[in-house]
């Protein structure tokens, strides 16, 4: 690797560091009462509501229909992810400075693996609260699931959902592809 | 003048105009022109005064949509404003707790001069006090009282900067020297009876306090409007009965061909009183205010007030004699004109602020009263306006070089130029217009596009209700060379006055809800895990929550007959538009209706034995008809211990 492919994998590095100002996924609910909108930003250690108060709205209008309460202080992925990605930030840069090929390989490797765990993790929990649902509920429609989707927008009852990658996600994206084009070019000039 | 009585009552019985001969534009312009589309806004707050139901009605302006009504100075079992415990302090008054009054003359705070949208302010007429509305949540934030008066009208207008605002006796009555009310004979009105004309300070914050108070003549202090411009530091008040009669005053008070006008430098006036000038007398009023941090009003008595003596600090006060019991006072934009509503004159007299300057430099005096130099009519009237309608009344300004003048007898408005003092148009109200309005209309900038017509007489101006009828109101609009009706709508208790308020300078400021962790009542329950029912001595304590569909507790048990029982309930929503409400069997007192993060408390006196229902009586959610619980009410010899709970059902 040369100096310009290190400095670019450091850049890629270093890129993820914004991840932990965004969301990473946003999950915005548009219903008749809701003119103003309501909706959720998750990012990779909190999750809050568009507005100030919309987790507490969104855990209100959920116990009609006995979802679980979103509740971040008990979700173990929002401790878990910090550390990932400050793993992928400091190994990048370590990689930066020793130049190894292989090594930004694994790198790469493991940065899609942890990708695609993490949005198999998204959709099971997703499910998780959008079937596990409370036999007490007050509102019961046979055969209906809260399910969100993992990327589009569904009609759950009277509420709109659209589910779409953050900032976050883009961020992680030209992460990534920083260090393939780092890979590819320092494997070209190799 | 000998005729004017027959006059009035033969005009006064005949009225100008029918749906026929409305100059109302192709109803199709007219339609459109007032169009609101569903979903958009208005452009105008319209501020109404509510008269005789004490409240402050709100209207959307040109739809003429009744958006919302202020409670001020009357209860409202609506939302339990005046019945609660946290609100009752609000209208408090050294006669005890006031549960009604006469609101007349929203007036806007200004800066420069112009609206702010910050404040409005209404006076009380029947016991005398100011309200000040706060508009980031249209709600009252203060009422103060206003001592050693009595009729408080010529209320509640503001100086450019809302530096103040008036107040003052339009009833004079028996004054000892300490301002005291006097147990004298009422014949005895011209010697004993007086009057005051008072300065309410305003704070940063719109905290008031009565600043000072001028002793004058007994007479009946009628309007009032600040002046503006090179007028600035003058405040002017109509004043009619200057025959001080007592009684019959239809006619005895309608003798002299002229009146006055009470001219006061108020700038002069403050001035002396912050060098210490005039004197402290006892005077007890109370001052009351939302406490924001605590949520709830709290009363406050002050037991002084600073008079100052005309005769005693000569150049604080003039009169300007005008004809026939005047009615408004009305200050154009630029600040030179000073028009009043000669009532039962035949012309409208406009006098000039330069004129008015230059008499007073001359000592161009045609008398004095009490110490108070009257000036020359003549030196000072800037125009008498020709055929200005019968019973001129008020006037407003459309900021282009024209004012508008009702005339209640012929019941009309009329549109005459500051430049000729001619009139230019003239256009039928139905019926009998007293005060109009144009937004900023009696500001430095006025929004001149429409005028509202307050009409005092509905009669066959939409489906009739019997005896009693809401009061009329016309929109007209005034962009053009000619007046044109646009709508008709009719508006709740008695318009008097009304404030017009560009929306975009109060919607930036609206409070959605109130934040619950900023709530420091000190009887909030927070969390549903707070919530409890304490016993002390006969006194129950329920602290309640509510959140969308259930009260937290729901099921109590231990009350006994004869207790008093306290619901303090707070609503731990935190969302826009979730009020819930409250109200308990046999409750005597109106229901609670409790906004996101608010605390408010019933007391419920329960007389029998059995269970009783409460509920929440706003419908909240799709469950608001399971929002309900219980109270087990036990004779006063029970044993039964308090206890509460919620969701946990016996199987």
């Amino acid at each position: 690797m040369k100096t310009k492919e290190k400095i670019i994998m450091a850049v890629a590095a270093l890129l993820l560091g914004l991840v932990f100002t965004v969301p990473i996924w946003t999950i915005d609910m548009d219903a008749p009462q809701y003119p103003e909108g309501i909706g959720m930003k998750i990012s990779i250690n909190k999750i809050e509501g568009k507005n100030k108060n919309d987790l507490q709205n969104i855990n209100g209008l959920n116990h009609y229909i006995g979802m679980q309460e979103i509740n971040p202080g008990s979700i173990p992925e929002l401790k878990i992810m910090p550390w990932i990605f400050l793993f992928l930030i400091v190994s990048g840069v370590g990689i930066a400075l020793w130049g190894n090929r292989t090594a930004l390989l694994i790198w790469i490797i493991l940065f899609v693996l942890f990708a695609i765990a993490g949005l198999v993790d998204f959709y099971l929990w997703s499910y998780d609260y959008g079937h596990n649902l409370s036999d007490d509920a007050a509102i019961k429609v046979p055969g209906m699931t809260y399910q969100p989707p993992l990327i589009g927008t569904k009609q759950l009852l009277n509420i709109t959902a659209s589910s779409w990658p953050g900032v976050g996600f883009y961020i992680s994206l030209v992460s990534m592809g920083l260090a393939s084009y780092a890979f590819w070019t320092s494997k070209q000039s190799s | 003048m000998w005729w004017s009585i027959p006059l009035i009552a033969i005009i006064g019985l005949t009225f100008y105009g029918c749906p026929s001969q409305q100059n109302l534009s192709s109803s199709g312009d007219a339609a459109q022109k007032v169009y609101v589309a569903p979903g958009e806004h208005d452009e105008f707050y319209g501020m109404f005064s509510g008269g005789y139901s004490g409240q402050m009605p709100v209207y959307g302006l040109p739809s003429g949509r009744h958006l919302y009504t202020i409670p001020v100075f009357s209860q409202a079992p609506v939302n339990g404003y005046g019945y609660n415990e946290e609100t009752k302090p609000m209208l408090m008054t050294s006669h005890g707790y006031i549960p009604w009054d006469d609101a007349h003359h929203p007036e806007g705070s200004q800066t420069d001069g112009e609206l702010d949208g910050r404040w409005v302010f209404i006076n009380a007429n029947n016991t005398p006090r100011i309200a000040r509305i706060d508009l980031t949540n249209f709600q009252t934030a203060e009422i103060i009282e206003i001592p050693n008066s009595a009729g408080n009208h010529a209320s509640s207008f503001v100086t450019v900067n809302t530096e103040y605002v008036s107040a003052a006796t339009r009833f004079s009555i028996p004054m000892d020297e300490n301002l005291e009310n006097m147990d004298v004979p009422i014949s005895s009105y011209a010697d004993n009876f007086k009057g005051t004309i008072s300065f309410i300070k305003v704070g940063d914050e719109g905290e008031m306090s009565v600043d000072f108070q001028i002793l004058v003549p007994g007479f009946n202090y009628d309007l009032s409007h600040a002046g503006k411009g090179p007028s600035e530091d003058w405040a002017f008040f109509t004043s009619y009965n200057s025959e001080q009669a007592h009684t019959l005053l239809e006619r005895n008070a309608s003798r002299n061909d002229k009146d006055f006008i009470a001219a006061i430098n108020w700038r002069k006036a403050a001035d002396l009183v912050a060098e210490g000038a005039g004197e402290d007398i006892p005077g007890e009023h109370y001052r009351n205010y939302m406490d924001h941090s605590e949520q709830r009003a709290k009363s406050e008595l002050i037991e002084t007030v600073r008079v100052l003596d005309p005769s005693e600090h000569p150049g604080i006060i003039y009169y300007l004699p005008t004809p026939k019991s005047p009615h408004g006072v009305d200050v154009d934009p630029t600040g030179r004109y000073i028009v009043a509503g000669g009532k039962l004159s035949s012309v409208l007299p406009v006098h000039s602020f330069e004129k008015i300057q230059q008499a007073i430099e001359n000592e161009d005096y045609e008398g004095e009263i009490d110490g108070i130099p009257v000036l020359n009519y003549e030196s000072i009237v800037q125009a008498e306006v020709e055929n200005a309608g019968i019973g001129t009344l008020h006037t407003e300004f459309d900021g282009n070089g024209y004012a508008y003048t009702t005339a209640f007898i012929s019941s009309e408005i009329v549109k005459w130029s500051l430049e000729t003092f001619e009139v230019v148009d003239r256009i039928d109200t139905y019926y009998s217009p007293g005060h109009l309005m144009i937004p900023g209309g009696d500001t430095r900038n006025p929004d001149g596009k429409y005028l509202v017509a307050l009409n005092k007489i509905t009669k066959d101006r939409y489906l009739p209700t019997g005896p009693e009828l809401f009061h009329s109101a016309q929109l007209i609009d005034i962009s053009g060379d000619k007046m044109e009706l646009l709508l008709d709508f009719p508006t709740d208790g008695e318009p008097h006055y009304a404030q017009g308020i560009r929306a975009d300078l109060v919607i930036e400021n609206q409070i959605k809800f109130y934040e619950l962790e900023e709530n420091n009542h000190p009887d909030v329950t927070k969390t549903e895990g707070d919530a409890r029912v304490e016993r002390d001595g006969n006194d129950v304590h329920v602290y309640i929550t509510s959140i969308r569909s259930h009260f937290t507790p729901d099921n109590i048990e231990g009350v006994k007959v004869g207790d008093t029982v306290y619901f303090h309930l707070t609503n731990i929503e935190q969302d826009w538009d979730v009020p819930h409400g409250f109200a308990v069997m046999g409750a005597q007192t109106a229901e609670l209706l409790v906004m996101p993060g608010e605390t408010r408390t019933l007391v419920w006196n329960p007389k029998k034995v059995g269970v009783f229902p409460f509920y929440c009586t706003d419908f909240c959610s799709a469950l608001h008809q399971e929002m309900q619980g219980y109270v087990r009410v036990s004779p006063e010899d029970s044993d039964v211990e308090i206890s509460y709970r919620t969701g946990t059902q016996s199987e």
